[in-house]
């Protein structure tokens, strides 16, 4: 209880800290590049309020759903392949590792002419940005089982299957957790960036829209939509995440 | 075994090369989304020997290694003040542990605003992409130190500096590091990204230039380019990793 308690003075300490900063900037530099919390608050209340965004929004949220949900699909079936089958594991597991440091953000023309203006280009983004790591975390996570776990389903004669299903994913979820947290994050800043990048709809261009017109208000407020959704989920994750770990 | 490995990724490497090759040839990929890869391959040597590019290339490698220093100097500083802040350092994890999921480049038109449409701009969004990898990579090896190493300084009596120099940093070396490469990735996005948004050169605004223009001859090499870039960088890295966790006796 203790812990939690200090969670929340933490948390309002942080955001108390982002706010008084961002009141500061706004003092020091103005209405031309900075829209005040207040101002963001109400033009954030207005833009929820009109009848485009639920378009912009809804598009935003489906593309990523579908992304997210096909990462960890892919991710999911790599990484187990990948941490059973030795051979194929060690072959390619350094060339994803180093896929996972390429700037993957100039990969977007490549994408537009291969998906279209469309969700298709967007859920391929999110995609390319949130399966690697729920590949690497699965793959460790299976590599990194305790062997007298193994043992034991060997001794049960458990099948591939059985194998899987009671002994290699229970011991694995945590790690794997870790991983969907990790993936979830990339995800969203993938569909959001082919967004900004390379679409018509989605809060990704009305971001790029603000910047394109210099509406500071909009920016911030799309700004501020993101920061507190992906703030909220990430917060969740990472709460579910110590308690697995917590668990084993 | 090690070299039985090496030589079936080149093998993946070269029938993935071979597939697009193939696929590019008989029609299956039209031409206007993307050309066989030899002719990426020749259009690279042409154009890297003609140096039409030179000027882009500089100007987003020299951007993007000053944003690099400055994630890696700022990162690991604040990261070995914030691993004896305990307090801080909890109230900002929460901050670091969202922080990748908000697009930093909505920041881009602000710094445009308050610095200009110059390098700087650019150079600040890298670094905020680059610092908060090498923070949180820093304090994840300096919480990593093993305690006895610590004793063994304070018996002793070594200075804070020399405790620094001779104990701490080469025992989360390997971790900084890992920090080091996610920077450079980090660096790289930061500048390219902003400069596909708004710029006035470099290779991000040569290669949507030559999107908008259907100019593939450029558009191709230059991603090659910027990808072979990254994965060279990123295997010296991961080879000095690796040295290092050896050499700790950690693998």
């Amino acid at each position: 209880m203790n812990s939690n308690l200090r969670r929340v003075r933490n948390a309002v300490v942080l955001i108390a800290a982002i706010v008084a900063l961002w009141q500061g900037l706004y003092w020091w530099v103005g209405d031309v590049a900075l829209a005040s919390p207040l101002a963001t608050l109400r033009y954030t209340a207005k833009l929820v309020a009109s009848e485009s965004f639920d378009t912009h929004l809804f598009d935003t949220l489906r593309a990523f759903a579908i992304a997210f949900a096909l990462s960890v699909v892919i991710g999911l079936l790599v990484g187990f392949w990948l941490g059973f089958d030795r051979l194929s594991g060690d072959t390619l597991e350094p060339m994803i590792v180093a896929a996972y440091a390429i700037p993957k953000l100039t990969l977007y023309p490549i994408l537009l002419l291969a998906f279209g203006l469309g969700i298709s280009a967007k859920v391929a983004f999110g995609v390319l940005h949130g399966v690697i790591p729920i590949i690497l975390f699965t793959l460790a996570a299976v590599r990194n089982t305790k062997p007298i776990l193994v043992k034991t389903g060997h001794v049960l004669r458990l099948s591939r299957s059985q194998m899987v299903r009671w002994i290699l994913f229970p011991a694995a979820v945590p790690e794997i957790f870790t991983g969907l947290r990790v993936g979830f994050a990339l995800t969203l800043i993938g569909s959001l960036l082919a967004e900004m990048f390379a679409s018509q709809r989605g809060l990704g261009y009305l971001l790029m829209n603000g910047i394109g017109l210099h509406n500071v208000e909009l920016i911030m407020s799309v700004t501020f939509i993101i920061v507190v959704f992906a703030a909220a989920v990430s917060t969740l994750l990472l709460f579910i995440d110590h308690r697995l770990h917590r668990r084993t | 075994m090690i070299n039985r490995l090496i030589v079936y990724r080149a093998l993946v490497i070269g029938a993935v090369i071979a597939l697009l090759e193939v696929l590019c040839l008989t029609g299956v990929i039209d031409k206007i989304t993307m050309q066989p890869p030899h002719q990426i391959a020749r259009d690279l040597y042409r154009m890297l020997v003609s140096g039409r590019m030179n000027g882009a290339i500089l100007k987003t490698l020299n951007n993007t290694l000053l944003a690099l220093l400055l994630a890696l100097g700022v990162g690991i500083i604040a990261g070995a003040l914030l691993h004896r802040w305990r307090g801080v350092r909890d109230t900002l994890d929460p901050l670091f542990a969202t922080y990748y999921a908000v697009p930093v480049f909505a920041f881009y038109p602000f710094f445009i605003v308050v610095f200009g449409l110059g390098d700087v701009p650019q150079i600040l969004i890298a670094f905020m992409l680059g610092v908060v990898a090498m923070i949180v990579n820093t304090l994840n090896g300096l919480d990593r130190v093993p305690a006895v190493l610590l004793k063994t300084a304070r018996i002793m009596r070594l200075s804070p500096v020399d405790t620094a120099r001779r104990v701490t940093l080469p025992a989360a070396g390997p971790y900084i590091v890992t920090g080091i490469k996610l920077a450079v990735a980090y660096a790289f996005i930061g500048v390219i990204g902003s400069e596909f948004i708004m710029s006035r050169g470099g290779i991000g605004y040569e290669i949507s230039f030559a999107y908008l223009n259907f100019d593939n001859a450029t558009m191709y090499p230059l991603i090659v380019l910027i990808l072979l870039a990254s994965i060279v960088i990123n295997a010296f890295l991961s080879r000095w990793e690796q040295r290092l966790l050896v050499r700790r006796g950690m693998r």
